[in-house]
């Protein structure tokens, strides 16, 4: 249904959107880089990517939630200014106000504006019928399900009849059931066309989810955020998962978000944002690595494995699976491309080892391949009483990043060596130390 | 609004609710008799207060017990007028404070030394100023006696309401922007209600410092001025002066009665109702009770009561005052920072004329002997809150360990404790003073208890929360690991409490502080005794009138309890925060 309302002004255009704070000394953190993306009548568009891709930055620019840095946001071919009245949003959160029944959470977007009681309590009403919430109207959110308060969330947003409905990884909060049973609801509802909304954006990282619903999906790349790729999704709702379009579509784009950058440079090297020991790393627990380790390793995969069915089988979303992925490429246990994961010689002999031998094996690479962990471990040795401040080496990686990553990276870095006994931490004194009590 | 409750399943319960409709309910009786009474009190105590200044010394106040409700009634009316007060300072200047940031600069230091500043000692220039006000009326004194109230309560209030507004959680904020909630809407709708948690706790602990205050302030003396407003604390002081044993018991008494009432009537409903404002999404574990709310709850007279007042709130809810906001746009920061520096460079000009003129006041009159006996009296006064603390801490943490590791005595003596902390000791001086006179004591030293006679109770209450709150599974691997006496005390109980603990002392001894005022020079009939401490230095110099001494010892007061909490209690707070948090 695409062909024909693509000729139309369109509901939603973003063009050239950048988003960047401030880092004071550091120079600028480019959240957003150069945007754009138009959304049409009828259409349900997914923004996909990693945290740290921006987009749900992109989402709360388009609500006018905050100005983008550069660019330019349009609402029915009218600027971008506060906060539009025919765009709503629901949040990972659901947002509630946990003083307010459902009712009164639902009549609150007509309060602000200015609806009378009788006309807000029939809007409610019939937005909490819709929705499938009859009954529960006096409940406090805190008395509902994760389900029940995304629906209050849903409730809330449609009862203002808005024409676009923003979605921020409405879902991720849910377990894996009631996620289900609320996007085929939502589905239902879009497909009878029994909500007053024209289009809805929504953000996830989740990528069976995107192909279940949206009609188009924008790829984003992290660091900065871009958009690398769109593909169409044609196949007609209801959609089966189980559908070879359906799973070779899940598995082409799998591939394009581990593919190698496209100037050809190994992949390892851009995974994370900064270079050298100014890269910014995640906090990801060995233990997680451990078992990524032992479950590619293991029968059926035995070494390589084809990551949608790996995510699938280890209940993992793409958010948490790829920072293991790729610390485990960083250190060089894995390889990660075109959608398959596989494990080096090294990962192969972690896999088959005792603990002992895993520990050294650890220290091995964390030292080999982490270049910060190198350099702590460097100044310890060459220091007469083997201490250092580790305030030192958080300063100079604030010269390169934000304090809060400089904090993530030098714990991320400080749980591994701990593994690896590599070197210690005193966390009272905020010390780096080399001998352990 | 009124829902009704969706539990209700069974027809026989539909039927009494119909029922219920129409005949007034057994809880309307009550409801309605509380709240007759409550209105008619309030209005004669409110036309008592507009009494011209004449009154008061053609009609002093007398020890007759007829008598004795009526200035019960009058301190009461004081706490509310405070409270109010306090409230409304709470919502303007906190809020203020969340809002703006170059008023933030200027707003949360000046609380943080206020805090610390001893209240007694405003009273000096408050009466004075205040009665200049109101000539020939009984209201200057009346707000004086406020003021003080004021003075004591205020301050962590506004820095809670403020802290919350500082925290307002990022979604909610988003969902309210998203929505477009004018600003008036946001607060109540979104502000108010997520502060309103911590702004009751700290109303109620505001209150029962208060009561000490109230009790301090009705009979004041500057100089050749002595005002006495009707009212327990000029009971008391009466009695005092008469040396009337029993009329100090029955001033005991009503104070007991009336803070029973307070926090029956008064706050227990609250803290019940405001229960709902907690953030937490989960249903909570206990919840809050109080029969008195139950009571207005269940009554239908009341809800048609209070339903005008609902239309009229629903209607403001509606009203649009302040323009929606737009999404922030990046200020230019060059500009932002030069008008930042100028907004400081004004501020610097104030404080550097201010602290000026006080240096030049003061040194008018003030020698070097002051500065010494000031700053000893500190140290004098330091080392009795330091020791006294202290051994306070070695007697109830013990005890309010043991009782919040029973929940059955811990859910009977917490109301207690709360009780007693809220209790002005300064009620009970003379019984101590009298003790001391009988037995020739050295006042120096037995004087120096009375500091925390009445904040000692801050530690145990907080002690039994914290011990009340230690999770079960840490005790069961206690006890599994056969961790006994000092292990036990040393790895188990001791970290677990701390936090709870931390809060309690840093209470306890800030009043401690402003109870040094009043204890170090009490006296009964014409016996006075005096106990060295820079408390007695300031009372001495209220006595006498003396402005340019009692400023001084404010300061040095408010200098030796902002060192203290800085150099003590903060790092110790944040070590809590930071090692010992259980969650």
């Amino acid at each position: 249904m695409n062909e024909f309302v693509t000729a139309k002004v369109p509901l939603v255009d973003v063009s050239g959107v950048c988003q960047t704070y401030d880092k004071g000394n550091a120079g600028k953190l480019v959240v957003l880089d150069d945007v754009a993306l138009t959304l049409h009548t009828a259409e349900i568009v997914g923004l996909l990517g990693r945290s740290g891709s921006g987009k749900s930055t992109l989402l709360r620019s388009i609500a006018g939630l905050i100005a983008p840095s550069k660019g330019k946001v349009t609402f029915e071919g009218a600027p971008v200014t506060g906060t539009p009245d025919g765009i709503a949003m629901v949040f990972q959160s659901f947002a509630l106000f946990p003083w307010l029944t459902v009712l009164q959470n639902v009549e609150l977007g007509l309060e602000a504006r200015g609806v009378d009681a009788a006309e807000r309590r029939k809007r409610a009403l019939g937005a909490i019928d819709l929705i499938g919430l009859d009954g529960f109207e006096s409940a406090y959110p805190k008395e509902l399900s994760g389900g029940m308060r995304q629906r209050v969330g849903l409730a809330r947003a449609l009862v203002v009849h808005p024409k676009v409905l923003l979605m921020d990884e409405p879902f991720s909060a849910l377990d894996v059931l009631t996620a289900e049973t609320l996007r085929t609801d939502l589905l239902d509802l879009w497909c009878e066309g029994r909500m007053p909304i024209e289009a809805i954006l929504m953000v996830t990282h989740n990528i069976e989810e995107a192909v279940l619903m949206c009609d188009r999906v924008l790829i984003f790349s992290s660091n900065p955020g871009r958009v690398i790729a769109e593909i169409k999704i044609n196949l007609p709702q209801p959609r089966n998962r189980l559908d070879p379009a359906f799973r070779a579509l899940v598995e082409d784009i799998y591939a394009r978000m581990t593919a190698r950058k496209a100037d050809g440079a190994p992949a390892r090297d851009g995974i994370f944002p900064g270079s050298g020991i100014a890269m910014t790393l995640p906090r990801v627990s060995t233990n997680l690595m451990a078992g990524l380790i032992e479950a590619v390793a293991n029968a059926p995969y035995n070494g390589q494995a084809d990551l949608p069915p790996l995510a699938a089988s280890l209940q993992l979303e793409i958010d948490d699976l790829f920072p293991i992925a790729e610390t485990l490429q960083l250190l060089r246990f894995a390889e990660l491309a075109e959608g398959d994961i596989r494990l080096t010689p090294a990962g192969k002999r972690f896999a088959e080892s005792d603990v002992d031998e895993r520990k050294r094996l650890f220290a091995q690479q964390l030292a080999t391949y982490v270049p910060l962990a190198a350099h702590i471990r460097r100044v310890l040795d060459e220091r007469a009483g083997h201490k250092a401040p580790a305030r030192r080496f958080r300063d100079e990686l604030e010269d390169h990043m934000s304090g809060e990553y400089a904090n993530q990276t030098v714990r991320a870095v400080t749980s591994w060596a701990r593994y690896a006994e590599l070197f210690a931490y005193d966390e009272q004194a905020d010390l780096f130390t080399l001998e352990d009590p | 609004m009124i829902f009704l409750p969706h539990d209700r399943t069974s027809q026989r319960e539909a039927a009494q609710l119909v029922r219920n409709r129409i005949m007034p309910n057994s809880y309307d009786l009550v409801a309605l008799a509380i709240l007759a009474a409550l209105i008619v009190l309030l209005a004669h105590g409110a036309s008592a207060m507009r009494a011209p200044a004449a009154v008061l010394s053609a009609a002093p106040v007398t020890l007759d017990i007829a008598n004795l409700p009526e200035y019960a009634l009058r301190t009461t009316l004081r706490m509310f007028a405070a409270i109010i007060a306090s409230l409304l300072f709470t919502f303007t200047v906190a809020t203020l404070a969340a809002k703006s940031r170059r008023a933030e600069m200027v707003i949360i230091p000046a609380l943080d030394i206020l805090q610390s500043v001893p209240v007694l000692g405003f009273l000096t220039f408050t009466v004075t100023f205040f009665v200049g006000l109101f000539p020939g009326s009984q209201l200057g004194a009346e707000c004086a006696s406020i003021f003080a109230i004021f003075t004591a309560q205020a301050w962590n209030m506004a820095f809670s309401f403020y802290q919350s507004l500082r925290t307002v959680p990022r979604d909610l904020d988003e969902v309210s922007r998203g929505f477009g909630l004018s600003a008036w809407q946001r607060f109540w709708r979104l502000e108010a209600p997520f502060a309103a948690p911590g702004l009751v706790w700290n109303t109620m602990m505001s209150m029962s410092g208060g009561w000490f205050f109230v009790v301090a302030s009705e009979a004041i003396t500057v100089g050749n001025t002595t005002v006495q407003l009707p009212g327990i604390g000029s009971w008391l002081a009466l009695a005092i002066d008469k040396q009337d044993f029993r009329a100090v018991g029955w001033a005991v008494l009503a104070m007991g009665i009336l803070i029973l009432l307070y926090d029956q009537l008064l706050f227990r409903p609250i803290v019940a109702w405001a229960d709902k404002f907690r953030f937490e999404q989960t249903a909570s574990q206990q919840k809050p009770r109080s029969w008195a709310y139950d009571v207005l709850r269940g009554a239908r007279l009341v809800k048609i009561l209070v339903a005008p007042f609902a239309w009229v709130w629903q209607r403001l809810m509606l009203v649009r005052l302040g323009r929606r906001r737009a999404a922030p746009a990046a200020a230019n920061p060059t500009v932002s920072r030069l008008i930042d520096r100028l907004w400081l460079g004004f501020v610097l000009v104030i404080a550097l004329w201010g602290a000026w003129t006080a240096v030049s006041y003061m040194h008018r009159t003030l020698g070097w002997s002051d500065v010494t006996e000031a700053f000893g009296g500190g140290l004098v006064t330091l080392v009795r809150v330091v020791v006294l603390i202290a051994i306070a801490s070695l007697i109830w943490v013990p005890i309010g360990v043991w009782i919040g590791l029973r929940p059955a005595v811990a859910e009977r003596v917490q109301p207690l404790a709360q009780f007693l902390a809220a209790f002005p000791a300064n009620v009970l001086f003379p019984f101590a003073v009298l003790a001391i006179v009988a037995t020739g004591a050295n006042p120096s030293i037995w004087l120096s208890p009375l500091m925390v006679l009445g904040t000692q109770w801050y530690i145990l209450f907080n002690v039994i929360a914290g011990a009340s709150a230690f999770p079960a599974d840490l005790k069961e691997a206690a006890a599994v690991f056969k961790l006994r006496s000092w292990s036990w005390w040393r790895y188990v109980i001791l970290p677990g409490i701390f936090p709870y603990y931390v809060t309690g002392a840093l209470t306890a001894s800030g009043g401690s502080w402003n109870a040094s005022i009043v204890a170090e020079l009490a006296s009964w009939g014409n016996t006075k005794l005096e106990a060295f401490g820079l408390g007695s230095y300031i009372a001495r110099a209220t006595e006498v009138g003396d402005f340019p001494r009692v400023v001084f010892g404010i300061a040095v007061m408010s200098f030796f309890v902002t060192l203290f909490n800085r150099t003590l209690w903060r790092p110790l707070y944040v070590f809590a925060e930071r090692r010992m948090r259980l969650d």
